[in-house]
């Protein structure tokens, strides 16, 4: 493979955290302590360090606070290139690093689509130039995205794309899914898939009694079952590695439970939204909480965070999505799909944490190693010698969400004035600070 | 020795039509290779025309386009005295919607001896076998079998490396389309020699270790030790049905290239069926270096459609008076 385009460590001075509490889900630490980063890299943790600061280090007092692996989000859309009106790598990566989040893998749905290799290039050195973030790039499977004809998956992974998606759509033909698994196996690629038949989707939010009352055109869990039971059914055939990008309903768990009970190399995903929100919230035909698939009912999404908590929902993702006023600002069913998320996905997630509904490691290791695996990244976790890509965070503390103090280009929250409880205090990226909680947020 | 031959052909070889490789023995199988042996001596040496099929009729019936073949069996057919006919389909009654038996009815009423036949399905030449009196070679049925391919590449490498038996030969390209493929599993196989696959998934058929081979999607690991890398054509239609995503990925993974080939034995030896495509699945240094016997299995092709016309025509009728 060839060397990935990385961001420059810091070299030179120490940097301790000291009266930390340490979580890391991939050993299953959860104690006081403190960690050492030095050139980058994370040098020693422990117990020992919670109170000795070596000498010479930069001392980060965490005042018992939480210490933990950055955040891994598999899923976001940025505008860059094409949209940067939107949103573009910078812009998200500042986003990232408030919420922190410190790897993004950003979506091939662009314009172009990321569906060459000079495009992963043309990503990757953007990103180094322009982001305090680690950028991942997802390519396109098909060729613009149209479902039609096999991309370059060989090349483009040795370029350097983490996986292979078909962005917001499903290859609706079969034979080209089937012969991108199989394709994709031999170069033991990863399929990320977004599971939506279009015939059965055509509507603008979940199918059901609200959308009655409010006339708007339902969309059928059953659009998002079928696609994943036929895909099911190709991995099943062809032994490719297959990522379910976003799961929202029981049936479609049900799907995913049982392709792994069958040994499958079946992954699945869920947003923050779907974890968080149903389809009440959309009340007056509020268009910020439109997006695909579409919020459930509160069933769904109480099966959802149950499934994060027992593992059969592997990876929660962001699912950052930007869209500015011109394409939100209409009728509900004209309006676009999507929400940003990515300053505000920790602390939605940590609202299951305090209702009870999941630990705080359970949660963690969903935005940490668990990602980290599927993509075979090295970061993810609290190790000696891994990458300092470090979180610190209060899991207490109150604020109210403002969308005009997004540092994201796109103000498209469904949290807008949403009371959290937990907040980022500091944000790492291979030992440099990216992002450091000021106290009392900028106007 | 014509006499000697075809009584010996008659025991050794006793098939009327030449469909598939699949059940041919290596007695079989060496018998042909040894005829086909004496004739490329033959025409090496600048022997003329022998008078084995004096007075005997052969009609090349191809129904897919084909260059180097039909020439190959028309010269084959000429060089053992036969008269050669070549049916031009695309001018013939087919086009005008004669079905596949309609035409071998008719062309058998008219009493050849021999017909060599190529079609685009699978099958086609058996089932046409079926309804004619006189002998069948099959020159190429869809992504069936290619006899005559497999036995000319059998002879090539049996020239110039002096045995098949115990070497290991690595197919590579797109094997699920390719009649060659399958004709040169069973050959080689018969001849014990050992048969590696290389290819993607996509263009692998499926279950293919049940072939008898190895299978490898890693060409660099696939080519490591072998004595043969017999390249497969690529087809660029495959592109659209999404079996590969373009031909630069596929030259990059899969096309061979001096550095591919540098894994393979010191001297081992390159093959081609023709016609390439070079940069494609072959570079073009590699199908002009000194280890390519492309050239050779196009001459060995000749050889070989004479043995074979000569073996079926022992069981001709009237033979008998011919050999006295």
């Amino acid at each position: 493979m060839r060397k990935p385009i990385e961001k420059p460590k810091s070299v030179g001075t120490a940097t301790v955290f000291i009266n930390a509490r340490l979580i890391d889900p991939a050993s299953n630490r959860d104690e006081p302590g403190g960690l050492l980063v030095k050139d980058g890299l994370i040098a020693d943790l422990g117990a020992h360090l919670r109170r000795n600061a070596p000498e010479g280090a930069h001392v980060i007092d965490c005042k018992g606070n939480v210490l933990a692996p950055g955040l891994i989000d598999a899923q976001v859309f940025t505008g860059e290139p094409g949209y940067e009106h939107r949103e573009t790598l910078k812009t998200a990566s500042h986003a990232a690093a408030a919420g922190g989040v410190t790897t993004i893998v950003v979506m091939p749905d662009t314009n172009p689509v990321i569906d060459q290799v000079a495009l992963v290039d043309f990503i990757q050195r953007r990103a180094r130039d322009n982001a305090l973030v680690h950028v991942q790039t997802m390519a396109a499977m098909t060729k613009g995205l149209q479902g039609e004809e096999m991309t370059e998956i060989g090349l483009l992974k040795r370029a350097g794309a983490i996986g292979f998606s078909n962005g917001k759509s499903s290859v609706i033909n079969t034979r080209v899914m089937r012969n991108i698994l199989s394709y994709a196996k031999d170069f033991n690629a990863l399929v990320v898939h977004h599971t939506e038949d279009p015939y059965l989707s055509s509507g603008s939010m979940n199918s059901g009694e609200v959308a009655a009352r409010l006339g708007l055109p339902g969309i059928s869990k059953l659009a998002e079952t079928i696609m994943l039971e036929r895909d099911v059914r190709l991995v099943e055939m062809t032994g490719g590695r297959y990522h379910a990008a976003t799961i929202s309903c029981q049936e479609s768990l049900d799907v995913v439970k049982n392709a792994k009970a069958k040994k499958l190399p079946v992954t699945c995903g869920v947003s923050i939204n779907h974890l968080t929100l149903n389809e009440n919230d959309i009340g007056p035909y509020r268009t910020f909480f439109k997006m695909r698939p579409p919020l459930r009912k509160e069933e769904d999404r109480a099966a959802m965070v149950q499934a994060v908590a027992n593992g059969d929902i592997d990876i929660i993702v962001s699912s950052h999505d930007p869209q500015d006023a011109d394409t939100k600002r209409r009728p509900f069913a004209e309006a676009a799909d999507g929400a940003v998320g990515l300053e505000t996905l920790l602390s939605a997630a940590l609202r299951l944490v305090h209702a009870g509904d999941i630990t705080l490691s359970a949660m963690l290791k969903a935005l940490t190693i668990n990602p980290a695996r599927l993509l075979g990244l090295h970061s993810g976790r609290l190790a000696k010698g891994a990458i300092a890509d470090l979180v610190l965070f209060d899991p207490g503390e109150p604020w109210v969400v403002n969308k005009d103090l997004l540092r994201s280009r796109s103000k498209n929250t469904p949290f807008d004035e949403a009371k959290m409880q937990g907040r980022v205090l500091r944000t790492m990226v291979a030992g440099q600070t990216v992002y450091e909680y000021a106290g009392i947020e900028r106007t | 020795m014509t006499s000697k031959s075809n009584t010996n052909a008659l025991k050794v070889f006793p098939r009327r039509h030449l469909l598939t490789c699949e059940g041919l023995s290596a007695q079989e199988i060496n018998f042909l290779l040894d005829l086909a042996d004496k004739n490329a001596d033959h025409i090496r040496n600048n022997g003329r025309k022998r008078d084995v099929l004096t007075g005997r009729t052969i009609i090349n019936l191809f129904f897919e386009s084909s260059t180097r073949t039909q020439a190959s069996f028309e010269m084959a057919g000429k060089r053992l005295s036969a008269d050669v006919m070549n049916m031009n389909v695309a001018t013939s009654s087919v086009t005008k919607g004669e079905t596949l038996v309609d035409t071998a009815v008719t062309l058998n009423a008219m009493r050849p001896d021999i017909i060599v036949v190529r079609h685009h399905a699978a099958g086609a030449v058996e089932l046409l076998s079926q309804k004619v009196d006189c002998s069948v070679i099959n020159a190429g049925d869809g992504a069936h079998q290619h006899p005559t391919q497999a036995l000319l590449d059998a002879l090539t490498i049996r020239r110039a490396k002096g045995r098949v038996a115990g070497l290991t030969v690595a197919i590579c390209g797109d094997i699920v389309h390719s009649r060659v493929a399958r004709s040169n599993i069973n050959v080689l196989n018969a001849l014990g020699a050992r048969v590696r696959l290389i290819a993607p998934t996509t263009l692998l058929p499926s279950s293919p270790e049940r072939l008898g081979c190895e299978v490898f999607t890693d060409m660099w690991k696939g080519i490591e030790g072998v004595d043969i890398v017999m390249m497969l054509r690529l087809q660029r239609e495959r592109m659209d049905a999404s079996y590969v995503p373009s031909t630069r990925e596929f030259f990059h993974f899969f096309g061979l290239d001096h550095e591919k080939l540098a894994r393979a034995k010191p001297d081992a030896l390159v093959m081609h069926p023709g016609p390439m495509n070079r940069g494609v699945e072959i570079a073009s240094t590699v199908a002009d270096h000194s280890k390519s016997v492309i050239r050779e299995q196009v001459e060995m092709g000749v050889a070989v459609r004479m043995a074979v016309l000569e073996a079926l025509s022992a069981h001709l009728p009237g033979f008998a008076e011919d050999a006295q």
